[in-house]
């Protein structure tokens, strides 16, 4: 279990870490514990997958690529076919089963912009379903926040 | 874009950073630059914004918010712009974006993950954002995942 030390850590450190020689330090002097408490616990958080990842996060459009949400309407029947054909596909990064008709919903991930049509086009053909396209327009985001 | 060595230096943290106190020269030493000139570059990278922040990745799911469900809505669209931003500050949303609608299947714009430790307490999530909205919504739905089909991280194709 997270005790409270835990708890404002993971609250910090999904804020961004400085560009500085000794990052950790300084978040620990924020959070006025040691350094070495800090590692060890943001190891152990690591170690248990409540963080799943500790870094940069990087923006597949700013390095010239792009993401965009996709959704396909999957009968029942033909789930695991489908399913297996989308997932064969490197472009598809993220997939998610989901309670509504338009019932796989997946991220494509890809080096260029134009890559993401040519993805959705493949899917169509290799699956014969339209893969509707929800690229983001607008970003509105914060964070998740556990009770400190 | 990102020239070669930014390419390296991505490939070198996609998996994370160090957990050690010199995080950044232990990186730069595993590509040959000197610790300064790495987060010098690193600065760059933020200001143009392929690095969104250096920040921990929670667990949703380790941290008992076990039900999530991607609420969506049929916004105004003069609305949307002063309207997202009130949701993305609530703290049960992780990420909320406008996205085009796709007629007629699809009329919604909004969507905003909300996550918590059961579908009563999403579901009460999902109503605090429907007063926010107002009467600028039209329509509304919740799809919750029932499986993960499939999740790896961004990977860069391997170049020369």
């Amino acid at each position: 279990m997270l005790d409270d030390t835990d708890r404002a850590i993971l609250n910090r450190m999904q804020d961004d870490l400085p560009l500085t020689s000794h990052p950790y330090a300084a978040i620990a002097d924020e959070l006025g514990i040691e350094e070495s408490d800090l590692l060890a616990r943001l190891g152990h958080m690591k170690e248990d997958r409540v963080i799943t990842r500790f870094g940069p996060f990087f923006d597949a459009a700013a390095m010239g690529g792009a993401f965009c949400l996709c959704a396909m309407a999957v009968p029942a029947q033909e789930f695991e076919t489908v399913l297996t054909k989308v997932n064969a596909h490197p472009e598809v990064a993220h997939n998610y089963e989901r309670t509504h008709r338009l019932n796989v919903w997946f991220v494509l991930a890809t080096e260029t912009p134009e890559g993401i049509a040519t993805a959705a086009e493949a899917i169509e053909r290799d699956t014969g379903i339209t893969v509707l396209q929800f690229p983001k327009l607008q970003e509105f985001f914060i964070g998740f926040r556990v009770a400190a | 874009m990102i020239d070669a060595k930014e390419r390296e230096i991505v490939e070198a943290l996609q998996g994370g950073l160090p957990l050690v106190p010199a995080p950044y020269r232990q990186v730069a030493d595993n590509l040959g630059l000197e610790e300064d000139d790495l987060l010098f570059r690193l600065a760059d990278m933020k200001s143009r914004g392929v690095i969104r922040r250096i920040a921990a990745a929670a667990n949703h799911y380790k941290l008992g918010m076990t039900s999530n469900g991607m609420t969506v809505w049929d916004v105004e669209d003069t609305r949307v712009a002063d309207l997202g931003p009130q949701i993305g500050l609530l703290a049960f949303v992780t990420h909320c974006y406008e996205r085009p609608r796709a007629l007629p299947d699809w009329p919604y714009n909004l969507f905003a993950m909300v996550h918590g430790s059961d579908p009563i307490e999403v579901e009460e999530k999902r109503a605090e954002i429907a007063a926010i909205l107002g009467d600028a919504c039209r329509a509304q739905d919740i799809l919750y995942s029932t499986r993960i089909l499939k999740k790896t991280g961004l990977r860069l194709k391997q170049k020369g």
